[in-house]
């Protein structure tokens, strides 16, 4: 049993920030209350009158005040921007205070009449909503002036409670005797719009009808840049084998249209709390202490427009925790360090990723822990398919190639295969926006102004140099694995690049080349060069020219890639020269059209040191009739320092051979 | 089997001249003799003769002695295989009946229509097949001796020379190249990634080769092995299928048995069927060299449309039926799929307009590096060997061409006017060769010489190549290269 659990915790993947928010826990003097807006912690000791300490999982100084104890507090939030506070202490009315200036409070009740106040949320740095039992009211709050100015309501049948989410910002209202109808409202600044209501399906109508959709079920996430409305609903069952909870997530399009898409299938029943980690839907379930990660975009099945997903990790616990002695606390008993009960019942969840434990007056923000889900997914391709939509998952993902590399060779090739195309498909994604940008830049350059933002790259994005460094040099460099295997990788990454239309580098092609010729597989090398696979540059036919020694045929391998890549004329002059093709040489220059600015004496010199008298003469000739045609004297010119070449000529041949052809 | 080839040969005989020294025991040095039939003396005076003329010609030239005998009737090639191993193959001149003075018709020897260059090379060719299949002469002795070696010898080459079409060979022959099918990098990808993931599946297989079209595409082979395989895919294997198919004997579509996807995937040489574990394996094995190490292994062949792969499996592992059903399932659907993509790839790149030019000129490529050869002068030589679109004449001149070429190591280009408007063009560029066959009415030389062969047209047959001669274009095709003209015969 100790062994299973230290397997789980050792394989667990989910934590608890290191370096959570510490506030003062709740107490008789001491009030908690926070904001999910702004993601804040407010400590209210009596009232407010002793002090209010803010404390932010973004800010690092907490902000500290104080309010006059005009009674119980219920509900208080900083503006965006921290320069006013509302506070709410009655049904009727709510209370603000700049943090900045005078501390005199001024007041705003409701404009409906026998209303009552739900609660209200900032919508903007000077804007608030107030939501109340018949509607909402849009208040601008001038902090200078301290008055408060309305500029919209909006009447609505009975609200039994709210939702609000700064996405939008979008606020859900729960309407009619059930509660199940949903009245989303966009707050735009100094408006607020109505959307299309949708109404979540309840199993069993009771009668009388009474609320059955109540406020905890229902909260709002942003996933994958799209608001969602996500709805838990419970099942009792008595049976395993009933179905369990589910969570439903109803889409907020953008046209204001919403419908349900998106089914969780819990397999469980019992309390359920919900987090967003990176774009997963955290599902804490209580009694069993464990949590469930659900991917929307992995592992579905379509049930008509809606889509079920089951888990797409085995459901585990989140890491166990330490609670460090806080600095100023008693010594003694109190020092030791304590593990944090995990999913106690202090425990509250808020959006999208935070979860408090008020007792012990911690505030974290859950974190996934990529490495430990590689253990975790044995399934490669779907481990791949995980990582690519997670953030920072570059590390791990070139951590996986290089184990599935290193596993050895059977039946892996196939799978190695997918996971390039996978990662390529991605790349060459960043690749077209990256492109499709530049061009947007060079294009608007004239008129518009060019958009501010380059696309941020993708932690997904991993492009050849990192593969290639990271993962295919030390690959190739094992002297466990055979070279023919290395090769297959090495092509197949190729072959991936080259399916995605992406232009495969240099260096790619070296380490194919240099992997070979280790390996004296010199024809399979030859048969990828004929076949062009290995695209050409200068840099690889200096590589070939190298390998001639061992190699006869990379000569003309490198000759041909050079006359290519036409922009080599020089090297192919240099290298037949240095093979003592003084003839080859001339003619290719004279082909290329560089035949009168070329130096006769480089030529000559090869000439000469090819011991061949008649192709020496053939040359000198053939500069004769250059200089003949270009300057009507068969004579060399001081400045091309011809003379030992005439000297070496005349010695060969003779004064009367010298005579020039008229 | 076509037999016709066998009318020219004379005689074929492999001795060793060390093995009866003594006088009275000159039948002991005979290895293997065709025809088998012929008396014992009739056979050492043959090989006394080539021993004798080797023995005389080394004298004058200690590193290549004599390598061919002129005779009216016949030709004597010989070749020393392995050291003190020596292959002799006796060709008949052709003859042609003609009328003497007094009205009798009288069979006439074309002493200079062979050429040793090509028979030699055909003769060489024997030795390379026989290693193939056989392993070498010294494997035999080691392994058994003599009689081993004999009984080899003689396995192999009663069947083996019975295939040779000796009137048809020509500079084709000679040059002993590889077709290679032009592909695009990402369908070559393709076929690589589909011969790593049968190779990593099957880790009895060491090497494959894959061929589409009767042309190669990839080898794991060395190059020498490859030529000589090549050579037997080419020439014996597919022409016997194909001949089989047409006959109806095997059908072409696999009969897949339940639960199995459907292809068109099957064994060339494996077992003749998948189901029937008593059915008849047709698995040759075959002897190449990695590097200097030597290694036996089993020959599979297996073809689905027009694409072939072979796949070359440890000698030492036992072939089950089992592996043959696994190979199939794995490679059966992936081969298909692939055959019908380079297929459709092969199709939308071959520009109608080629087969007009083809009237235009004709030509024969080969580089001596990679041995990629190709030639528009023969016409699918596997499906119908004996289709060549020239008049043999001219083969004859362009067999001359390359005998020059390989007499000297310049580059060359020759030009040759022959009779009924063709004009041959060779060119020695490094190490690749092209033959041109002009047919043009009333073309003079600077025309030949010329603009002709720089036109873009080349570009396009360059393209075909694959093999791109790039540097050949252009250092050689220029106006004023040095060119030696020969008149053609008139």
């Amino acid at each position: 049993m100790a062994g299973s659990e230290i397997l789980e915790q050792e394989s667990s993947y989910l934590e608890l920030c290191r370096t959570p928010v510490r506030f003062e826990e709740i107490s008789s003097v001491n009030n908690v209350f926070f904001d999910e807006a702004n993601k804040q912690v407010f400590a209210v000791r009596a009232g407010g009158a002793v002090g209010v300490v803010v404390r932010g999982l973004d800010e690092k100084q907490p902000i500290s005040f104080r309010l006059e104890d005009k009674g119980e507090i219920k509900s208080i939030k900083l503006s965006p921007g921290n320069r006013i506070v509302a506070v709410q202490r009655s049904g009727k009315s709510v209370d603000f205070c700049n943090l900045m200036g005078e501390a005199t409070e001024y007041s705003q009740e409701c404009r409906g009449r026998n209303c009552y106040v739900l609660g209200f949320c900032w919508t903007s740095p000077n804007e608030i909503v107030f939501i109340t039992d018949q509607g909402l009211e849009l208040y601008q709050v001038q902090a200078e002036k301290r008055s408060v100015k309305l500029i919209k309501s909006m009447g609505t049948s009975f609200v039994n409670w709210f939702v609000f989410s700064s996405e939008g910002p979008t606020l859900l209202l729960s309407l009619t005797p059930l509660g199940n109808v949903l009245q989303p409202v966009l707050a735009k600044v100094g408006n607020l719009v109505k959307l299309t209501k949708f109404e979540v399906e309840v199993p069993v109508i009771p009668k009388p009808p009474r609320l059955c959709l109540t406020e905890p079920d229902v909260t709002t996430a942003v996933i994958y840049g799209q608001l969602y409305v996500v709805v838990l609903r419970h099942r009792v069952r008595t049976t395993p084998s009933q179905a369990g909870s589910e969570v439903w997530l109803y889409h907020l399009s953008r046209d204001g249209h919403t419908c349900k898409i998106h089914v969780l299938q819990l397999n469980s029943t019992g309390c359920f709390a919900t987090n967003v980690v990176d774009n997963l839907v955290v599902i804490h379930h209580r009694a069993s202490k464990t949590s469930m990660v659900f991917d929307i975009q992995l592992k579905k099945v379509s049930e008509g427009p809606v889509k079920l997903h089951q888990p797409v990790l085995p459901s585990l616990p989140i890491c166990p925790f330490t609670i460090q002695p806080r600095a100023g606390a008693s010594l003694g008993a109190g020092t030791a360090v304590t593990t944090c009960e995990l999913y106690s019942t202090s425990w509250i969840v808020f959006r999208p990723d935070i979860i408090m434990d008020a007792g012990l007056g911690y505030l974290w923000s859950l974190r996934l822990r990529l490495p430990r889900i590689v253990a975790t997914l044995p399934d490669r391709l779907q481990l791949v398919d995980f990582l690519l939509l997670r953030r920072d998952c570059r590390p791990v993902l070139l951590n996986v190639c290089s184990q599935l590399l290193s596993g050895g060779q059977a039946g892996g090739l196939a799978v190695v295969s997918l996971v390039f195309d996978k990662l390529n498909s991605v790349y060459k994604e960043w690749l077209e926006a990256d492109k499709s940008d530049a061009a947007a830049l060079d294009g608007g350059a004239g008129g518009r102004p060019p958009t501010p933002h380059k696309p941020v790259r993708s932690h997904a994005v991993v492009d050849q140099w990192e593969m290639y460094t990271s993962v295919l040099v030390p690959f190739a460099e094992s002297k466990t694995i055979s070279y023919k295997f290395v090769i297959a990788v090495l092509m197949e990454y190729i072959r991936s690049l080259t399916q995605f239309h992406i232009h495969a580098q240099h260096y790619l092609y070296e380490l194919v080349i240099n992997t070979l010729v280790r390996n004296n597989a010199f024809y399979q090398l030859h048969q990828l060069l004929q076949y062009h696979v290995l695209s050409d540059s200068k840099k690889l036919a200096c590589l070939m020219l190298s390998l001639e020694s061992f190699y006869p045929p990379a000569h003309q391998l490198a000759l041909d890639m050079l006359k290519r890549l036409s922009t080599a004329n020089d090297e192919i002059v240099e290298v037949l020269l240095s093979k003592g093709r003084v003839l080859a040489a001339l003619r290719f220059v004279r082909a290329s059209g560089g035949a009168d600015i070329m130096s006769a004496r480089k030529f000559l010199e090869a000439a000469s040191h090819v011991g061949d008298s008649l192709l020496f003469f053939c040359v000198f000739k053939f500069f004769e009739q250059r200089n003949q045609r270009l300057r009507n004297s068969p004579h060399f010119n001081p400045g091309e320092h011809c003379e030992p070449f005439v000297e070496y000529f005349k010695k060969l041949f003779g004064e009367d051979d010298f005579t020039p052809l008229q | 089997m076509d037999v016709l080839g066998a009318h020219s040969l004379v005689a074929f005989a492999v001795y060793n001249p060390r093995f009866g020294s003594n006088e009275g025991e000159e039948y002991k040095k005979l290895l293997y003799y065709y025809p088998e039939d012929v008396e014992i003396n009739e056979k050492i005076k043959t090989i006394g003769l080539c021993e004798a003329i080797v023995q005389f010609s080394r004298t004058f030239s200690r590193q290549s002695p004599a390598r061919a005998l002129h005779t009216q009737k016949n030709r004597h090639h010989f070749y020393e295989a392995e050291e003190h191993f020596w292959m002799v193959m006796v060709v008949k001149n052709p003859v042609v009946m003609k009328e003497n003075s007094e009205g009798k018709s009288v069979p006439e020897y074309q002493e200079d229509v062979l050429l040793d260059s090509v028979y030699n090379a055909v003769l060489r060719q024997t030795y390379t097949m026989f290693k193939l299949f056989k392993g070498t002469f010294g494997m035999a002795m080691e392994q058994g001796g003599v009689e081993t070696l004999k009984r080899r010898l003689q396995e192999f080459f009663s069947r083996y020379l019975l295939t040779l079409r000796l009137e048809q060979c020509d500079l084709i022959d000679t040059l002993g190249g590889i077709s290679f099918f032009p592909l695009d990098k990402m369908t070559y990808l393709k076929i690589q990634s589909f011969i790593s993931m049968v190779e990593f599946s099957f880790a009895h297989i060491q090497f494959t080769a894959f061929l589409y079209n009767e042309q190669l595409v990839w080898s794991g082979l060395e190059q020498d092995d490859m030529r000589t395989l090549f050579k037997y895919l080419t020439t014996s294997l597919f022409p016997s299928t194909i001949e089989a198919e047409l006959a109806g004997k095997e059908s072409p579509i696999h009969v897949s048995f339940p639960g199995y996807s459907q292809h068109y995937g099957r064994f060339l040489l494996g077992p003749r069927s998948l189901t029937d574990p008593n059915s008849p394996l047709r698995v040759p094995k075959i002897h190449v060299y990695i590097g200097s190490r030597h290694s036996e292994l089993h020959l599979i062949v297996y073809k689905a449309l027009s694409a072939a792969v072979c796949f070359l499996v440890d000698a030492t592992v036992v072939l089950t039926l089992d592996f043959f059903q696994r190979l199939d399932t794995l490679v059966g659907p992936q081969l298909t799929l692939l055959a019908s993509d380079i297929a459709e790839q092969y199709s939308s790149n071959r520009k109608p307009a080629s087969s007009e030019k083809d009237s235009q000129f004709k030509f024969i490529y080969f580089n001596h590096m990679n041995l990629a050869e190709k030639s528009t002068v023969h016409v699918r030589r596997a499906a119908n060997p004996s289709l060549v679109t020239v008049p043999t004449e001219l083969l004859h001149i362009l067999g001359d061409i390359n005998s020059d070429f390989a007499s000297s190591v310049e580059d060359e280009e020759v030009t040759v006017k022959a009779m009924s408007d063709y004009w041959v063009v060779g060119k020695r560029s490094d190490q690749r060769e092209l033959y041109v066959i002009l047919n043009q009415k009333n073309a003079n030389l600077i025309e030949v010489n010329g603009t002709q062969l720089c036109c873009s047209e080349w570009e396009e047959v360059f393209e075909l190549l694959r093999d791109k001669p790039c540097c050949l274009c252009r250092f050689c095709f220029s106006n004023d290269a040095p060119s030696l003209i020969f008149d053609g015969i008139s």
